[in-house]
């Protein structure tokens, strides 16, 4: 069955009500059958049955042999760094979330793992950097908020040579569009806020392993550390994933346009998508990714940090937030928000500039959003 | 402050989805509406509650009355469906309930389109008549009909449109203009409709009605109803819910809210695959008829055609040469849709009118409301197309 089907039905399947959308547990424990006798479920930091409907949901659609959902896609982040031995070594990609950074250079860093952060859409520099030490290489499926593509599959025939994990975060071009496992890839992960929960109301995170191994791995670690998600929000995820596929069709549709748009207007400089032809990593985001390439834009405007800061604060249809891939449209500026917790050098060696603007489009009519953008842009008085 | 959006009909479909009648900025400058499951409102002193009173000022005092999770929808659904204003129940039926029991007193008189939602039927028939209301029924679109129905007592005619299970679209000109010559209101139950698909209000209709347990909410899992109307009109209808204390919850409420927010997406899919699957079925040798309004086979497809953008994913069908265990084998060999009744929401679902909505009826009544025995009504969902076709291709052909 096709995704769009497989995302209403599976991990639906009625219980002994016919419900057609399954109950919500919200027991946290479970009467066993006898001492030392386990049922299928015990306690459920362990498990419960309305996150394993969405576990199994979520594994479908990723063409995993598990998945595990958590509280926040941070906690999930950290999971899968908690697989890292002391004193190992991790090759990122330096076009990465804010809070990955983070916790990679102040959190990890404690115990002694040691980061380099390459431009991972070169992957001969990915090859460079990795040592003995290295365990595991982590890149963005699509930077966050530069946009660049990196070759998944060129990088996962690297991994497995070197013997490290390929993990990815592919938070910006959810599974309609590309299946990093299905590339080679070991691990992905999701801030399932943003395209699986779509609604902006539900702060999520999910790991997806290729093997069962791995899976158990994490599994382990998860249930020993507890960021497991709530069952309420377990629900509205579910929720959901079952628009994600349409959600993300027309938000792709309505970015490229939107982008294209922006392209064509005077007081911007450069327009960062990779569904542009002007995009440096156009033809492969072709080919990994088809005809669709999700809902975030970056640009650059033509003027200075207050051109950017002007042209944010004036729109009325984009809410000025971080976060991303809602029914909303967003608008923000990374320096000063999503990647204020970047070192301003390593914000300026990564080429993220203070005049730099990223959209997130969202559900509504794009003729609307393109107007909206263009009063923006006339207040923030570009040229 | 209020999100401008309301009133502003330029405004694409999609975005009226997301944004209208939300506030643009939000306590706690949260993106999304928080959930206020308060059962009552407090007064800051003696003084706020006769300031309250005396300006009849727009605030919440009991929960019974009013929530601030159900007006942000009432908002939404007025502005989407282009009406003043709208109130939200506990169920389609209740929103019914709600604004007959205002409307009607001892001694009126309705006139209904025969194809209809059973229960409004039965409400009526049966329990509007012990409080001396009469109604009377007439064939669907029957103008004529209706017009010799229509007496000095008569105060609403009433129709569904689409129609279920038929699916015969009303001609909306010529009710409303009924209606205005003879002086009586007209309601629409738009249910199968949808404000994507039609709107009815810009036809001139008083009343439009809606199960928003349906298409609205769209993921099979609140009930909810709702009447859209003016201000004028709605304002007893209102008061008397107040009454009748058939309001929603507010956590039901939000989960309405967030499913209108991808309402335009959903509709267009269902359209999409309504049509396509009616015209996959029309084309099937084991099928004798597809009631389908996006068909040129039906007998409303023209006033269809002129009045709706789509028609949506509700589809009845007659197998041909097929007694009622025949018919029931297709359904039970289908994968994907569950057997059920309802429609709208993202799963699709199917059933037997005879067996789930028509059980207790005798055979020759069943056969008046046009319930045949090798009757199925699919109420497709947002699957893949193709998915849902491979599906009923091998109930159909399984032998
Ligand atoms: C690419 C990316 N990865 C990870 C995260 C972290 O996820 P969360 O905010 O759910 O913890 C975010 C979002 O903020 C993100 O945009
Ligand atoms: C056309 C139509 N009108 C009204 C209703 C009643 O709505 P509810 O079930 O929300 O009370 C239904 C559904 O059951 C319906 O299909």
């Amino acid at each position: 069955m096709k995704f769009r089907t497989r995302a209403i039905h599976v991990g639906s399947k009625p219980d002994y009500t016919g419900a057609v959308v399954p109950p919500i547990y919200l027991s946290t424990t479970f009467v066993q059958p006898g001492p030392g006798d386990w049922g299928a479920f015990d306690y459920s930091r362990s498990g419960s049955p309305t996150r394993s409907r969405l576990q199994e949901a979520i594994a479908d659609l990723e063409g995993a042999a598990g998945s595990l959902a958590f509280s926040s896609g941070m906690a999930a982040t950290h999971c899968a760094m908690g697989l890292l031995p002391a004193g190992s070594h991790v090759v990122a990609g330096c076009d990465m979330y804010g809070g990955t950074y983070r916790l990679l250079h102040k959190i990890c860093n404690r115990n002694n793992i040691e980061v380099t952060l390459v431009h991972a859409d070169q992957a001969n520099h990915i090859v460079d950097a990795i040592k003995p030490q290295t365990k595991m290489v982590w890149v963005e499926s699509i930077g966050n908020p530069l946009m660049s593509v990196p070759d998944l599959q060129q990088i996962a025939s690297i991994t497995q040579k070197a013997g490290v994990l390929l993990a990815v975060d592919s938070t910006f071009v959810p599974p309609c569009i590309l299946r990093p496992l299905e590339l080679g890839a070991d691990i992905v992960m999701h801030s399932a806020t943003k395209y699986f929960g779509g609604h902006s109301d539900c702060l999520a995170g999910v790991l997806s392993a290729k093997t069962p191994e791995l899976l158990q791995e994490l599994y382990f670690i998860q249930n020993a550390t507890g960021s497991v998600i709530g069952s309420l929000e377990a629900f509205l995820l579910h929720r959901g994933i079952k628009t994600m596929e349409l959600r993300v069709r027309e938000q792709s549709h309505s970015a490229l346009r939107i982008a294209r748009w922006l392209e064509s207007h005077r007081s911007v400089k450069k327009v960062l998508y990779p569904g542009l032809e002007s995009h440096p990593d156009h033809q492969r985001a072709r080919r990994l990714m088809g005809d669709q390439f999700g809902g975030m834009v970056s640009f650059e405007v033509a003027g200075t940090i207050d051109t950017a800061k002007t042209v944010c604060k004036a729109t009325k249809l984009f809410g000025l937030a971080v976060s991303c891939g809602a029914v909303e449209s967003l608008i923000e500026q990374p320096a000063t928000m999503s990647h204020a917790s970047y070192d301003a050098q390593a914000r300026a060696k990564a080429g993220i500039h203070d005049t730099l603007i990223r959209i997130s489009v969202g559900l509504e009519d794009p003729e609307d959003l393109i107007a909206d953008l263009d009063q923006a842009l006339a207040l923030g008085g570009g040229a | 402050m209020n999100w401008p959006l309301d009133t502003n009909k330029n405004l694409g479909f999609g975005t009226q989805s997301v944004h209208a009648g939300e506030a643009r900025q939000k306590p706690n400058d949260a993106i999304t509406d928080s959930i206020c499951c308060a059962s009552t409102f407090t007064f800051e002193s003696t003084e706020s509650i006769l300031k309250y009173l005396r300006e009849n000022q727009d605030r919440e005092e009991y929960g019974r009355y009013g929530n601030p999770n159900e007006k942000v929808v009432e908002r939404k659904l007025a502005a989407l469906e282009g009406a003043e204003d709208a109130i939200v129940y506990s169920s389609g039926m209740a929103a019914v309930v709600g604004l007959l029991m205002c409307k009607l007193s001892a001694g009126d008189e309705i006139v209904f389109f025969d194809q209809c939602y059973h229960r409004s039927r039965e409400f009526c028939v049966k329990h509007l008549s012990r409080f001396g209301v009469v109604t009377h029924q007439v064939k669907t679109g029957d103008m004529e009909a209706m017009q010799n129905a229509i007496n000095s007592k008569t105060k609403m005619i009433v129709s569904e449109s689409p129609t279920n299970p038929h699916l015969s679209v009303i001609d909306l000109e010529a009710f409303v203009a009924l209606g205005k010559r003879n002086q009586v209101e007209t309601l629409i139950d738009s249910t199968l409709a949808t404000p994507y698909n039609l709107k009815p209000i810009d036809w001139g209709v008083d009343y439009v009605w809606h199960s928003a347990t349906k298409y609205m909410g769209g993921h099979n899992d609140l009930l909810a109803g709702v009447i859209c109307g003016s201000k004028e009109k709605l304002e007893p209808v209102r008061k008397l819910r107040g009454i009748l204390g058939s309001i929603n919850s507010p956590h039901n409420m939000y989960l309405l809210e967030r499913g209108l927010k991808t309402f335009a997406l959903r509709m267009e899919r269902h359209n999409h695959n309504g049509q396509k699957i009616a015209e996959f079925l029309e084309n099937h040798p084991r099928i004798e008829r597809v009631y389908y309004p996006g068909l040129a086979s039906h007998p409303s497809h023209a006033i269809a055609k002129k009045t709706m953008k789509g028609y949506g994913g509700l589809i009845t069908f007659l197998v041909k040469d097929a007694d009622w265990q025949a018919t029931a084998a297709i359904i039970d060999r289908c994968k994907i849709p569950r057997i059920g009744p309802s429609l709208g929401g993202v799963e699709s679902l199917i059933e037997q009118p005879l067996v789930m909505s028509y059980f207790d009826y005798p055979p020759e009544q069943r056969a008046g409301f046009g319930i045949h025995d090798n009757m199925i009504r699919m109420a497709v969902g947002i699957e893949d197309t193709d998915d849902l076709i491979e599906d009923l291709r091998q109930a159909l052909e399984a032998t």
